[in-house]
């Protein structure tokens, strides 16, 4: 098989793995500082999804111009979601916060369901056939719009933790609660703000990926389960590591498919998650517990 | 407590008895009903799910077949909906609620694995099952007393397109040396390429399969198969899909610059109403090979005509033409009978023979096995968002466009 094949599949697999780096960024930001495992987090992507159809296919407005926009709304739901239900669950046994999230996670699928019915629903913006070509590589428009618009938000996310001190409270939350408390810090309040900056990355991620893939209502478990591999596999908590998790899987789907079966090409994700829990059980970048 | 315990027990069987009644209900109502009202057929489509597009493109034959079968002077069909989700397991509680709802004779599903499992619930319940679309020929081969099928089987239609292909060929005076395959891995997918492996040296195809490629039909991202596909240098792609998964092909052969001589597909997806609007231009070219209606029959311009007047603007294609015909199959065999006894219905099935038709083929007739094996399939290609038809001989209204105009040259 010539070259160029591999390059282009695994620029695609690498523009994929940006989206679904940043995806899983906010599972991991949550958990990072809530210490909540957000088992509706594809289900809050498909909500994102959603709302960038409604606004494509009503007012024509472009996924790549609401993405700002859509992860405001997405921040206001977290951060409601946060303050209204999940707060007086942070201190419960984790079961509880379990099937709160599940619960969560089942009434956002129906309520879709409901709204939208079972049908995929799909954004035809204008360069949605484009693609780029330089020399042999062929790239296409909408995943590489879509895996820089990942990058930048990235990129805010990691400034807005390290140089804001709002972040740095958010941090100091993670990593000493009683601490944060005793300094005076409104734990609550910045687990509000953490569980909405973690729904915006994931909101982001679902208008970057309407313009990949056609959305249902049913589309959430599956993206669930992805972040969750993801973030195992880079290191659950871990900012760098969700990204790291997110290209490595994007990569392994894309290049599984073209060397074996298109068809197992998830299994390969998969085997890579029981490798790194053989061998490296907290992630390739995480921090091994004490 | 005693007390409590002997009431609940006493509770219990009243509560049974209401449920076994309820259960029993629709029984009742089957042997009550008699010849003299419209016999209830459930219809199984997946209307909903990824199958939704051509489930409800099917749900188009069902709307127009009542004013049709009205005006052949046969009896009135009252239609129970169901939807199978695009999903074996919920085809088979779907069936099961339908018989349980009174419904006399059943009729779908499109999809080979969602139609299996209807097949078993029906021979189970004494329902017939007349299938409209689906191909698997496990289905017609398990001995079956009440299922019926009026669509060609896999190898029927491997058979058919490979003659269609050698005539297009003849036409054309060229043909491709390489194709790739990319198929669906679901019960149609792997039975067409079962089926392919055994049939295609008995043909001499002038051309070899370089790679084949399975994939999911309920994938979101082809892009990895195409790149594949591309990869293989063929002459042509042979396809065996679905629609949704048409599209994404599409979509991806047009991103990754690559236009074959020819999309020749063997299954549905390509020559679809959604797939023609949805694409517009970028639609144009793919032929396909599969079970169409006969422009020529008097039938197929009654379809035609209620079908532009329900639906203006949408082609008569194959998912209308087998519902309605599966509709047809069951008025006809209900008139005959003159009863909705399931058995009664069953044996008129079996000695159906209705030569005033829609599809290509002599007509519609059931073998021992409850298949009609005389079934023919046309050749048709995509020229303006329209279906013309190129083979056989005698319904062929344009010459094949070969090559296809690449993707590029198409703005």
């Amino acid at each position: 098989m010539p070259v160029d094949v591999y390059l282009n599949v695994a620029v695609g697999g690498l523009l994929t793995g940006l989206v679904y780096g940043l995806m899983a960024l906010g599972l991991s930001v949550i958990f990072g500082v809530v210490r909540v495992v957000n088992f509706a987090h594809g289900e809050m992507m498909s909500i994102a999804m959603y709302l960038a159809v409604l606004l494509f296919s009503g007012l024509h407005l472009d996924p790549l111009v609401m993405l700002v926009p859509i992860a405001a709304i997405m921040f206001a739901f977290g951060y409601a979601l946060q303050a209204g239900l999940i707060n007086p669950f942070i201190n419960r046994p984790e079961h509880s916060q379990f099937l709160l999230l599940v619960a969560l996670a089942i009434i956002i699928v129906n309520t879709l369901l409901i709204i939208f019915g079972p049908d995929a629903r799909s954004v035809q913006t204008a360069y949605a056939f484009d693609s780029f070509q330089w020399g042999a590589l062929i790239v296409d428009a909408t995943k590489l719009y879509a895996g820089a618009a990942a990058i930048v938000f990235a990129l805010l996310l990691f400034s807005f933790f390290r140089f804001t001190s709002v972040g740095k409270a958010i941090r100091a939350c993670a990593d000493n609660y009683t601490g944060a408390l005793v300094v005076g810090l409104e734990v609550k309040r910045l687990y509000a703000l953490t569980f909405g900056i973690g729904a915006a990355c994931v909101g982001a991620a679902g208008v970057m990926m309407t313009l990949i893939v056609d959305v249902t209502p049913m589309i959430g478990p599956a993206y669930t389960l992805l972040a969750f591999v993801i973030v195992i596999t880079g290191g659950l908590g871990s900012m760098a590591g969700a990204l790291l998790g997110g290209l490595l899987i994007g990569e392994t789907e894309a290049l599984a498919g073209l060397l074996f079966t298109p068809s197992a090409k998830r299994m390969f994700a998969f085997a890579i998650l029981v490798l790194v829990l053989l061998f490296r059980p907290q992630g390739i970048v995480g921090k091994r517990s004490t | 407590m005693p007390r409590s315990i002997s009431l609940n027990r006493r509770r219990f069987f009243a509560v049974a008895a209401a449920g076994a009644t309820s259960l029993a209900g629709p029984a009742i109502v089957r042997a009550q009903t008699g010849n003299s009202g419209p016999l209830k057929v459930g219809v199984l489509l997946p209307r909903s799910g990824f199958e939704a597009g051509i489930g409800q493109d099917c749900q188009r034959g069902v709307d127009v077949a009542p004013a049709i079968i009205k005006s052949l002077g046969l009896p009135e069909l009252a239609i129970m909906n169901g939807d199978t989700e695009s999903n074996v397991d919920v085809a088979r509680e779907r069936a099961e609620k339908l018989i349980n709802d009174g419904a006399q004779l059943l009729i779908g599903a499109f999809d080979s694995g969602q139609t299996t499992a209807i097949a078993q619930v029906a021979e189970q319940k004494g329902v017939p099952l007349v299938i409209n679309i689906g191909a698997a020929p496990e289905i017609t081969e398990q001995g079956y007393q009440f299922v019926f099928r009026n669509f060609p089987t896999a190898p029927m239609l491997l058979s058919s397109a490979f003659s269609n292909q050698l005539e297009l060929f003849d036409i054309i005076g060229n043909a491709p040396k390489t194709v790739v395959y990319m198929h669906v891995n679901d019960t149609f997918g792997t039975a067409m390429t079962k089926g392919i492996g055994a049939l295609m040296p008995k043909f001499n195809m002038p051309y070899k399969i370089v790679d084949e490629i399975a994939y999911d039909p309920a994938a979101r991202d082809l892009s990895v198969e195409v790149a594949k596909a591309k990869a293989a240098n063929a002459d042509a792609l042979l396809v065996v899909s679905r629609l949704n998964d048409a599209m994404l092909l599409t979509r991806e052969l047009v991103k990754q610059r690559w236009t074959p001589q020819a999309i020749m597909s063997m299954g549905p997806g390509w020559y679809e109403d959604q797939y023609l609007k949805t694409l517009g231009k970028l639609s144009d070219g793919p032929i396909s090979f599969d079970p169409f209606q006969d422009p020529n029959k008097r039938l197929t311009k009654m379809l035609e005509a209620e079908l532009a007047k329900a639906y203006p603007g949408i082609n008569l294609s194959t998912n209308h033409v087998y519902t309605f015909e599966a509709l047809l199959v069951a008025a006809d065999a209900y008139k005959r009978a003159s009863s909705t006894d399931p058995k009664a219905l069953a044996d008129a099935i079996r000695t159906t023979n209705i030569t005033d038709n829609v599809s290509i083929g002599p007509g519609i007739q059931f073998n021992a096995k409850g298949q009609n094996d005389k079934l023919k399939e046309g050749t048709i290609q995509n020229r303006g968002g329209k279906l013309v038809t190129l083979a056989p001989k005698n319904a062929a209204i344009a010459k094949p466009e070969w090559p296809m105009t690449p993707y590029q040259n198409r703005v």
